[in-house]
C-alpha cells in the first residue's frame, strides 16, 4: 500500500470541501469554471468510493485487517483522536452517495443551476456532509457531518425558492434543528455516562455499565435513536417529509433521496456496535420492527391519498424507510444482507423518479397541472420564463416521449417490486429470507407481518404509480413533446441502467452485502481495527510521550 | 449549585419547547434559540460542576485530572454554540422571506382558516 492510498480515506471529504469553498470564490458568471471543479470533484469522489470499495472488499491488497481501515485524523490514536473509519458498510453508501450525486448534478447543469445562486458549491458541502457522515468513527463527528449535510441541505431545499418551497423548508428547517438537539443531548448524556464519544470504544465501555449508569445510557441511546429516527422518516416523525421533498427542485429531492438513508445507515452502524452487549431502544427489534411496520402503513395510506405525483414519491421514500426499519427490526442477520440490497436499489431509482418526474411535468400544457390540487409546489411553471425555456445550449434527445414512459415505467416497477428489475429481487430475497427466519417450523407473526406490508405496499405502490401514469401520458389531452437534453436525460436513463445490471449481477451483489452483514454481526473487527491502530509518527528519544 | 443549572436547564427548555409550538414563525425562533441554550448548558453539565478549576493543563500543578475541569464538553459546546448560531441564522433568513413572500408571520404561510 503507497503512501498515498494510505490518505484515501480521507479524500471524499477534503476534496469537496476544498472544491466548495473554491467555488465560493468565484463569481456566479463564471459558471464554467465552477462546472469544470464541480466535475472533477465529483468524478474524484466517484473514483475514490470505487477504490476504497476495492480496499475494503479485498479486490484490491491492502493492509487492513478484515477490511477495515482506520485513518487517524491529526495522528492520534483512538480513542483519544478522532478517526475515519471505512468498512464494507460505509464504502457501499459512499459508492450509493457517489452515483446519486453524479446523477443530479449531471441533471441539475442542465437548467436548475441557475434557478438560484449558490447550488454548486452547496451541492459539494452535501456531498461532503454524506461522505463525512459514512466515514466517520465518531459520535460527536457525526454530529458535526450531520449538520453540515443539513445545512447545505437547508440552502438547496430553498433553491429556487417560491412561497410553497419556502414554506416547505421551514418546517424542514425546525424538524431538523429540534433533531440536532435531541442528537447533543443524546451526545452529552452518553459521554457523561461512559467518557467516550469514539463509536469503537463505547462499543467496549457500554458492555461495564451496570445500573444506574447502564439505565442513564440507555435514556442516552434512546434519545439518540429518535435523532435518527428523524432523520430516517420514521412514523411518527416523518410528516415533514412529503411537502419537504415535493417542493425541493428536482435534482435536489433527487439527491434527498439518500438523505433518509442516513438515519438508518447510523441505526444500522450503532446498533450493530451495541448489540453484543444488549442493543438499547430504537437500535433493537423490539421497537424498531413495530416504528417500521408502522412507518410502511403511513406510507401505504399517504401514497393512495396524495393527489400530485411528487408527493406520491415523498411517500415512497417513507415506504423504503418503512421497509428497511422493519427488516432490519427482524431478529437475525439474514435479513440485512437483502435490506441492504433493496436500500441500494430503492435510492437509485427514487432519485430517478424524483429527477424524471420533473421532466414529465413538462409534457403537461400550461395550465393542465391545475386539475391537480396543490399546484403552487411546481414554482417555475411559466412556460416563457428564462429557466424553463428550451433555448439552453444542450443537445437534445430523440424520441423524448418513448424516453419518459419507459424511465417511467422502469422507476415504477422498481419501487413496486415488480420483475424483471432488482427491486423484484430486492423484495423477493427480503420476504424469503423473513419467512425463513424462524427456528421453529412456522415462520413467526413478524414475519407474516413484514410479508403481508410489503405486499401491500408494492400493490399500493402499482396502484398510485399506475394512476399517474395514466394521467400524465394517456389521459392529458393536449400534451407538449419536451426538447430534453442528454445532461437531463442521460442521468435518469444511467440510474434506470444501474439497477437493470443489479439484477443482471444480483448474485455477486448480493453475495457481497451478506458478508457485510455477517461483517457488521461481529464488530469485534471493527472494534479492534479501530482501537489497535497506531499513529505513523515516531516518539522522538529523550521525549516522553 | 446543581439544583440552580437543573432548574435553569428545565426552564430553558420547557419555555423553548411552549414556543417552538406556537403558531407564529418569531415565537419558534424564540424558542429554538432558548432550547440551544438548554442544550448547551446541559452539555456543559455532563462535564460534571467544578468549581475555579481550569480546562487546560498547568505546568505548575500536578498532573492530576481531579485538578482540572473536564475540556472535552467544553470543546463540545463550543462547537454546538457555532452550529446553532449558523443554523438559528440561517432560519432568521427563512421566516424573513416566507414573511415576505406570504404577508403573514404564521409558520404554515397562511392564517388558519375559521
Amino acid at each position: 500500500m503507497n503512501e498515498w492510498l494510505k490518505h484515501l480515506p480521507i479524500l471524499p471529504v477534503a476534496v469537496p470541501l476544498v472544491v466548495g469553498a473554491l467555488m465560493l470564490l468565484l463569481n456566479d458568471t463564471q459558471r464554467r469554471t465552477r462546472l469544470t471543479l464541480g466535475f472533477v470533484s465529483i468524478a474524484a469522489q466517484l473514483y475514490f468510493a470505487v477504490t476504497l470499495l476495492g480496499l475494503a472488499a479485498g479486490y484490491i491488497p491492502s493492509d487492513w485487517p478484515d477490511g477495515v481501515g482506520v485513518y487517524l485524523q491529526g495522528d492520534w490514536p483512538a480513542p483519544f483522536g478522532i478517526v475515519a473509519v471505512v468498512d464494507k458498510l460505509s464504502t457501499i453508501m459512499l459508492v450509493l452517495t457517489a452515483l446519486l450525486g453524479a446523477a443530479a448534478w449531471c441533471y441539475a447543469t442542465a437548467r436548475w443551476d441557475r434557478a438560484g445562486v449558490h447550488f454548486h458549491p452547496l451541492f459539494q458541502f452535501l456531498l461532503m456532509g454524506l461522505n463525512g457522515a459514512f466515514l466517520t468513527g465518531d459520535l460527536f463527528n457525526l454530529f458535526v457531518f450531520f449538520e453540515v449535510l443539513l445545512a447545505a441541505s437547508y440552502g438547496l431545499m430553498l433553491h429556487g425558492s417560491g412561497q410553497a418551497r419556502v414554506t416547505a423548508g421551514l418546517h424542514y428547517i425546525v424538524v431538523n434543528l429540534v433533531a440536532s438537539f435531541l442528537l447533543l443531548i443524546a451526545m452529552a448524556l452518553v459521554y457523561g455516562v461512559t467518557g467516550t464519544l469514539n463509536m469503537a470504544d463505547l462499543a467496549v465501555r457500554a458492555g461495564g455499565l451496570a445500573g444506574s449508569e447502564r439505565r442513564l445510557f440507555e435514556a442516552g441511546a434512546a434519545i439518540l435513536g429518535i435523532a435518527f429516527l428523524i432523520k430516517a422518516a420514521a412514523w411518527p416523525l416523518n410528516f415533514w417529509l412529503p411537502a419537504a421533498y415535493a417542493n425541493a427542485s428536482a435534482p435536489v429531492a433527487g439527491v434527498f433521496a439518500i438523505m433518509t438513508k442516513v438515519g438508518i445507515y447510523a441505526l444500522l452502524r450503532i446498533g450493530s456496535l451495541l448489540l453484543p452487549t444488549g442493543a438499547p431502544a430504537a437500535f433493537g427489534g423490539e421497537w424498531m420492527f413495530p416504528l417500521g411496520m408502522a412507518t410502511l402503513a403511513f406510507g401505504i395510506i399517504g401514497i393512495l391519498a396524495a393527489p400530485q405525483a411528487e408527493r406520491q414519491a415523498g411517500f415512497c421514500v417513507i415506504m423504503s424507510s418503512g421497509t428497511l426499519l422493519a427488516a432490519l427490526g427482524m431478529p437475525g442477520v439474514v435479513l440485512t444482507g437483502p435490506a441492504l440490497f433493496y436500500l441500494i436499489t430503492s435510492v437509485l431509482a427514487l432519485g430517478a423518479l424524483f429527477m424524471l418526474l420533473e421532466m414529465i411535468e413538462r409534457t403537461q400544457a400550461f395550465g393542465a397541472e391545475l386539475l391537480a390540487v396543490s399546484l403552487e409546489a411546481f414554482d417555475l411553471e411559466d412556460p416563457i420564463s428564462s429557466d424553463r425555456s428550451d433555448d439552453v445550449v444542450g443537445v437534445a434527445i430523440p424520441a423524448a416521449m418513448a424516453f419518459l414512459g419507459m424511465s417511467f415505467i422502469g422507476c415504477a416497477l422498481l419501487i413496486a417490486g415488480m420483475p424483471p428489475l432488482s427491486g423484484f429481487i430486492a423484495k423477493f430475497a427480503l420476504l424469503s429470507a423473513a419467512l425463513g427466519t424462524s427456528v421453529t417450523d412456522s415462520p413467526s407473526l413478524a414475519a407474516w407481518s413484514l410479508v403481508a406490508g410489503m405486499l401491500i405496499s408494492g400493490l399500493a405502490c402499482i396502484i398510485a404509480l399506475g394512476r399517474t401514469g395514466i394521467r400524465l401520458f394517456w389521459s392529458s389531452e393536449e400534451s407538449i413533446t419536451p426538447r430534453l437534453r442528454i445532461s437531463e436525460a442521460g442521468p435518469v436513463g444511467a440510474l434506470v441502467l444501474i439497477c437493470v445490471a443489479l439484477a443482471f449481477w444480483a448474485g455477486p451483489v448480493m453475495n457481497y452485502l451478506s458478508e457485510t452483514a455477517s461483517y457488521l454481526d461481529r464488530p469485534e473487527s471493527y472494534i479492534n481495527a479501530v482501537l489497535t491502530q497506531n499513529s505513523v509518527r515516531t516518539v522522538m528519544p529523550g521525549v516522553s510521550p | 449549585m446543581e439544583i440552580i443549572l437543573a432548574l435553569a436547564i428545565g426552564v430553558l427548555a420547557g419555555s423553548g419547547i411552549w414556543l417552538i409550538l406556537r403558531p407564529r414563525t418569531f415565537q419558534v425562533i424564540m424558542g429554538l434559540t432558548l432550547l440551544s441554550y438548554a442544550v448547551n448548558l446541559f452539555i456543559f453539565g455532563m462535564g460534571r460542576i467544578k468549581l475555579g478549576m481550569p480546562p487546560v493543563i498547568n505546568t505548575d500543578w500536578a498532573a492530576d485530572p481531579s485538578h482540572y475541569a473536564d475540556p472535552l464538553p467544553q470543546a463540545l459546546v463550543l462547537t454546538a454554540i457555532v452550529i446553532g448560531f449558523a443554523t438559528t441564522a440561517l432560519f432568521l433568513v427563512v421566516l424573513l422571506a416566507s414573511r415576505g413572500l406570504s404577508d403573514t408571520d404564521h409558520v404554515d404561510g397562511q392564517e388558519k382558516l375559521l
